[in-house]
């Protein structure tokens, strides 16, 4: 007699097996070893936690009721997978490049990652999701009970235990299920464990299957006559609940959070479902070969009123099979454990990823969204919510009492979660499908859902009996379980069929009416035409395009003229009639593509058409692009805009250059025409006057004297007009070399005023402050001299005042000498200020100076030596400033 | 009956010249060496030829020319211009103007002499 | 947007050809088979509903016989999808071995 103690002794040491097994799987994959983690085996394997405790035990109760109509539950199931071509290869594809961490992850995904539908399902599936944990929880507990009879001796407290057992079931999903946070990181430890399980929950059954045919019946033939004549053995099948059961199952196969888990979230790779696909129906066909016998032996060898949902448990217990039996209990404590357990994490996920995380980031608006801060707070909403949902489930598990009530909740559940499909395979085939609509959809189902059977099968009466026998307010149409007065079908079926079709009904017609957002839109393209992007050959398939709209598309990229050009072209090469619009060829869409790529680019203009033509999809791929693209143009036209602004500041410079060649052009005209007036003028005076001298006869000694010196005067104006006629050019020219010397600036100064003070015949008396000018020079002290001495000629010869004075003061300002030659007379009118240096520019009418060539020497000069003069307006008299660098550099060429 | 001039030039030794030239002739020789009222002076002086230089302080001789042409009295009066900037597009622009005679300095004192004869007889004529 | 083999200029507008390559034509029927390989199922599996139930009929089915009948209709179904898992093996390492260029991995 197995004690109650071995059997938690040995179930303790199941436990520590499977963390042990899920913890070295986790390091193994770690490392980066263990390939066999990843092999297609262990996913079909993973695949069975869909098998639950209520399917292990469950199933044989349901067969000794009602014959083969358990089988249904696993023929759903075995259709879903052998249609994994078109069907669960797409779900895994979309599931692996969206990187979709759960089925609410995935609705919302598809329909413009809307927060509201995942929340939708989050709720559906915690709610359909509970329930079932409390059902596992039942069937520990219940199979401990019967040891528990078995052994009078031992203490055995079901409410503890089952406190202990979701609380253990907790700390594993904890442990190894939010172990890390990117849900592409797949869980090694968790699925390696679950996929022990599957097998020890399988060889139990067939152990156990296997011991009843040939150990108890006597063998096959026994075994099938004793089958045909047992109180089941005659087929009696409910159509509805037939076919209803295995669209539910299949349905449930899909949209259950823990099957999405394992079979999207955890797929390693897409290959593996070619293996599953077989593998997965024949493990399926194994844990229901030996469903009927045990129910029938069961059947036959228990009292009357034994529960035959635990036959799998008391048949071998019966037969004094104790160790058969301690496998069978094992085999489904497996099957509890891993549902458990992956339901768990993949609710807490949902939950955490839809419901705790955008309000945790709501409530954290404006404050520092830190990456690594997210992190944690991720991980623990996920633990926090593994927690909760084991103890929700632990609540519903001690609230219900563990009655029979649990017991249909499995079908509960799946008829729950299967509201799902309609949204879920809309989304996955038709681009029509809207965000409106799977919502209206999952709203409707969802609501029937829980009025014809939540409700209505909830002990306690939450739904008073009145309702259910005449519906709400008395309304016999509302009726919950015979809703639009249908009556007498099989709850089940009846909420399945109502729930569904109107589910898909609002799906639909909501869908066709709302218009989605472009986000929708996108992802519906990438969700419907997963496949094509990457293994779809290039081009267009024109079906459903529709002429109107490229050409409505084209005329807004080319403008009206080209785009009515190119379709008419094009229409005339395709029928000989250019007066229509062609059609879509896909000759003609590459064409068109190509065409429009040249304005918009090419990811674009393929998006656009894809968007349009349908027959593509816009991947994320094609968004990069378009992306890229943009970028680039962006760049481009940045570039353009440079350069336009580059040539636009060359035009304006060019135009600059002209103006100033004009303008030099026109002062070389002007300089000339001032050249040959300042030659002439001397030349007139001096022909004049010698022909007077040669042609008058008795002139007198003192005009004769007197004509002489005019033409002497004459003569020498001209030389000093083209010396500086000479000298300027020089200068200008930039041919000039510089003697460059050292001097203080008082001796410049005093030499200057000397040569000038000595050449003129007016009087200037000139003010030095000399302690001043004591200030080294490195320059072209003739050059400087030079200037100064025209300064100071200037002075001398247009200072207007009784007394004339120079003042000439000297300052050393930060590296440059400034020197600043004032007078004292009525300075030169402010119209005049800007002219002084131009060349031949003479204020006045006095015809005293030169040619008035002066200034504009000085100037050359002292940008020649770096430094610069300048009028220096508003100090009473004439000022000028003169510039130059301490340390002569070579100036600016 | 004397005959009278006047000189408006800048350059003090060419009016010394021409002063000196035209009053050997038999002229008497007024002066004067600013565009600016040239006018007035002129329509004050009522001479029988004025002499009149381009490049004048405060206004051109053209301009001094072309004023002096708005005037009735002086329409016929004979003008001689004389430019130091001997290009052709002076002369025209003093042809447009109403000079009678363009001059090129630097000029022979008889060129001179001859244009002044000339313009005389031909006013005289008139 | 380049063509394969786009190396310059624009490529000429690629007619679709009338007939596939046997390879591709054996791997679209395949995909056909297996497309149809649940509608059989289900097909299958419906039949059960017409047999003879023991509440209308005297003679009612036997329950080892609907066991037999549909594990053996499972058995078939599975076997199919064995053999359309082989051929598709065998198709994708063939593609793997002449990889086609795909446009969107540039």
């Amino acid at each position: 007699m197995a004690t109650l103690n071995i059997l938690i002794l040995v179930c303790l040491g199941y436990v520590v097996l499977l963390f042990g097994v899920a913890f070295a799987a986790d390091r193994l994959a770690a490392r980066g070893g263990g390939k066999w983690l990843r092999s297609p085996l262990i996913y079909t394997l993973s695949l069975s936690i869909y098998c639950t405790a209520w399917t292990f035990y469950g199933a044989v109760g349901n067969a000794a009721r009602s014959g083969l109509e358990f089988v249904t539950i696993y023929l759903g199931p075995t259709l879903v997978m052998i249609s994994w071509w078109w069907g669960l290869r797409k779900l895994v594809r979309i599931g692996r490049s969206q990187r979709v961490t759960s089925i609410a992850d995935l609705i919302s995904s598809r329909y413009g990652k809307s927060n509201t539908l995942a929340v939708c399902v989050t709720i559906l599936a915690v709610l359909g999701g509970t329930p079932y944990i409390a059902l596992q929880l039942q069937s520990i507990t219940l199979s401990f009970s019967i040891f528990a009879e078995a052994d009078p001796t031992g203490l055995y407290r079901e409410g503890s235990s089952v406190f202990w057992v979701a609380a253990g079931l907790a700390v594993f999903a904890i442990l190894f299920g939010t172990r890390n946070l990117d849900a592409n990181e797949r869980h090694h430890g968790v699925v390696t464990a679950i996929a022990l399980e599957s097998v020890v929950k399988l060889f139990a059954l067939l152990a156990v299957g296997i011991f009843v045919v040939w150990g108890i019946a006597g063998g096959l033939g026994p075994m099938m006559d004793q089958i045909d004549a047992s109180e089941i053995g005659q087929w009696h099948v409910d159509a509805g609940r037939w076919t209803t059961f295995i669209f539910l199952s299949a349905a449930a196969f899909v949209c259950l959070p823990r099957m999405f888990q394992v079979m999207v979230v955890e797929n390693d790779d897409e290959s593996h479902l070619r293996t599953a696909a077989w593998a997965f129906p024949l493990y399926l066909l194994l844990m229901s070969l030996f469903v009927v016998p045990i129910a029938v032996v069961g059947l036959d060898l228990m009292p009357e009123g034994s529960n035959p949902d635990l036959f799998v448990l008391t048949v071998p217990l019966s037969q004094g099979n104790d160790w058969l039996a301690m496998l069978s209990f094992i085999g489904g404590f497996s099957s509890a454990t891993s549902m458990v357990i992956v339901t768990a994490m993949a609710l807490s996920t949902m939950v955490s990823n839809h419901v705790v995380m955008p309000i945790w980031l709501n409530t954290q608006e404006g404050t520092a969204s830190v990456s690594g801060d997210v992190r944690t707070i991720v991980l623990m909403a996920r633990r926090v919510s593994i927690a909760v949902i084991m103890a929700l489930g632990y609540f519903y598990y001690r609230l219900s009492g563990g009655g029979a009530a649990l017991a249909s909740i499995g079908l509960v559940a799946f008829a729950g979660i299967s509201q799902i499909v309609p949204a879920l395979v809309g989304g996955l085939f038709w681009r029509g499908a809207t965000r409106t609509g799977a919502l209206v959809g999952l709203s409707v189902g969802f609501l029937l859902w829980i009025y014809t059977l939540l409700l209505p099968g909830m002990e306690g009466g939450i739904i008073p009996a009145s309702v259910i026998e005449n519906g709400p307010f008395g309304w016999g149409w509302l009726r919950p379980q015979a809703l639009f007065g249908i009556d007498g079908i099989d709850p089940m079926v009846h909420t399945v069929m109502w729930s569904l079709s109107l589910n898909t009904i609002a799906f639909c017609v909501a869908s066709m009416l709302s218009f989605p957002s472009p986000l929708e839109r996108l992802q519906g393209a990438q969700f419907v035409n997963v496949f094509d992007h990457s293994a779809a050959p290039r081009g267009w398939t024109g079906s459903v395009a529709q002429s109107e709209d490229l050409m409505i598309m084209t005329q807004r990229i080319l403008g009206t003229n080209p785009a009515q050009e190119f379709f008419q072209a094009e229409a005339e090469r395709q029928n000989g009639r250019p007066g229509r619009l062609p059609e879509p060829t896909p000759q003609f869409l590459e064409r068109l593509e190509r065409e429009l790529s040249g304005s918009v680019g090419a990811a674009t203009a393929h998006a656009m058409i894809g968007q349009i033509v349908g027959g593509a999809s816009v991947s994320v791929e094609d968004l990069l692009a378009v992306a890229d693209e943009s970028a680039q143009m962006l760049e481009y036209s940045s570039q353009l805009e440079a350069k336009s602004a580059e040539l636009s500041r060359t035009a304006r410079q060019l135009r600059e250059a002209n103006a100033k060649l004009t303008q030099v052009s026109m002062q070389k005209d002007a300089f000339l025409s001032q050249v040959s007036h300042e030659l002439r003028t001397p030349m007139t005076s001096i022909r004049a006057f010698s022909e007077i001298m040669r042609d008058t006869d008795g002139l007198s000694e003192a005009e004769q004297t007197r004509y002489a010196a005019i033409i002497h005067d004459e003569a020498l104006r001209l030389t000093r007009l083209l010396d500086d006629l000479l000298d300027l050019s020089v200068l200008e020219s930039g041919q000039v070399s510089l003697n460059m010397g050292d001097a203080s600036l008082n001796e410049v100064l005093d030499r200057a005023v000397s040569s000038a003070l000595a050449g003129g015949d007016r009087k200037l008396s000139v003010r030095r402050v000399r302690a001043s000018e004591r200030i080294p020079l490195h320059t072209d002290l003739d050059r400087l001299g030079q200037v100064f001495i025209n300064l100071i000629s200037n002075a001398q010869k247009y200072c207007d005042a009784a007394e004339p004075v120079l003042t000439i003061s000297a300052h050393d300002v930060g590296g440059q000498v400034v020197i600043d030659f004032t007078d004292n007379g009525g300075g030169i009118p402010p119209e005049a200020q800007s002219m002084v240096f131009e060349k031949f520019a003479r204020v006045g009418s006095d015809k005293a100076g030169g040619a008035g060539l002066g200034l504009a020497i000085c100037r050359e000069i002292m940008q020649r030596l770096g430094g610069d003069v300048a009028y220096l307006p508003g100090q009473g008299g004439a000022a000028f400033r003169v510039n130059l660098p301490l340390a002569y550099r070579q100036a600016a060429q | 009956m004397s005959r009278k001039v006047l000189l408006i030039e800048d350059e003090p030794n060419i009016t010394e010249a021409i002063r000196f030239l035209l009053t050997r002739e038999g002229w008497q020789v007024e002066t004067h060496a600013e565009g600016t009222d040239a006018v007035q002076v002129i329509l004050a002086a009522r001479p029988d030829l004025v002499i009149l230089d381009v490049m004048l302080p405060g206004k051109s001789g053209m301009d001094v020319l072309r004023d002096l042409r708005e005037h009735d009295e002086m329409k016929v009066l004979p003008v001689l211009m004389l430019t130091a900037r001997g290009q052709s597009r002076d002369r025209e622009m003093a042809e447009q103007a109403g000079v009678s005679r363009f001059m090129t300095k630097p000029f022979s004192n008889t060129e001179v002499l001859t244009a002044v004869r000339d313009l005389h007889a031909q006013a005289s004529q008139s | 947007m380049s063509s394969p083999g786009d190396g310059k200029g624009r490529p000429a507008p690629v007619r679709p050809s009338l007939f596939l390559e046997r390879q591709s034509y054996r791997r679209r029927r395949l995909a056909d088979a297996a497309r149809l390989l649940p509608f059989l199922g289900a097909a299958m599996l419906a039949l059960p509903l017409l047999w003879p139930d023991e509440s209308e009929a005297a003679e009612a089915l036997p329950l080892s016989s609907a066991m037999f009948y549909i594990f053996a209709c499972w058995g078939v179904l599975i076997l199919i999808s064995v053999v359309f898992g082989i051929a598709a093996r065998r198709m994708a390492a063939r593609e793997d071995a002449e990889p086609e260029a795909e446009p969107w991995q540039r």
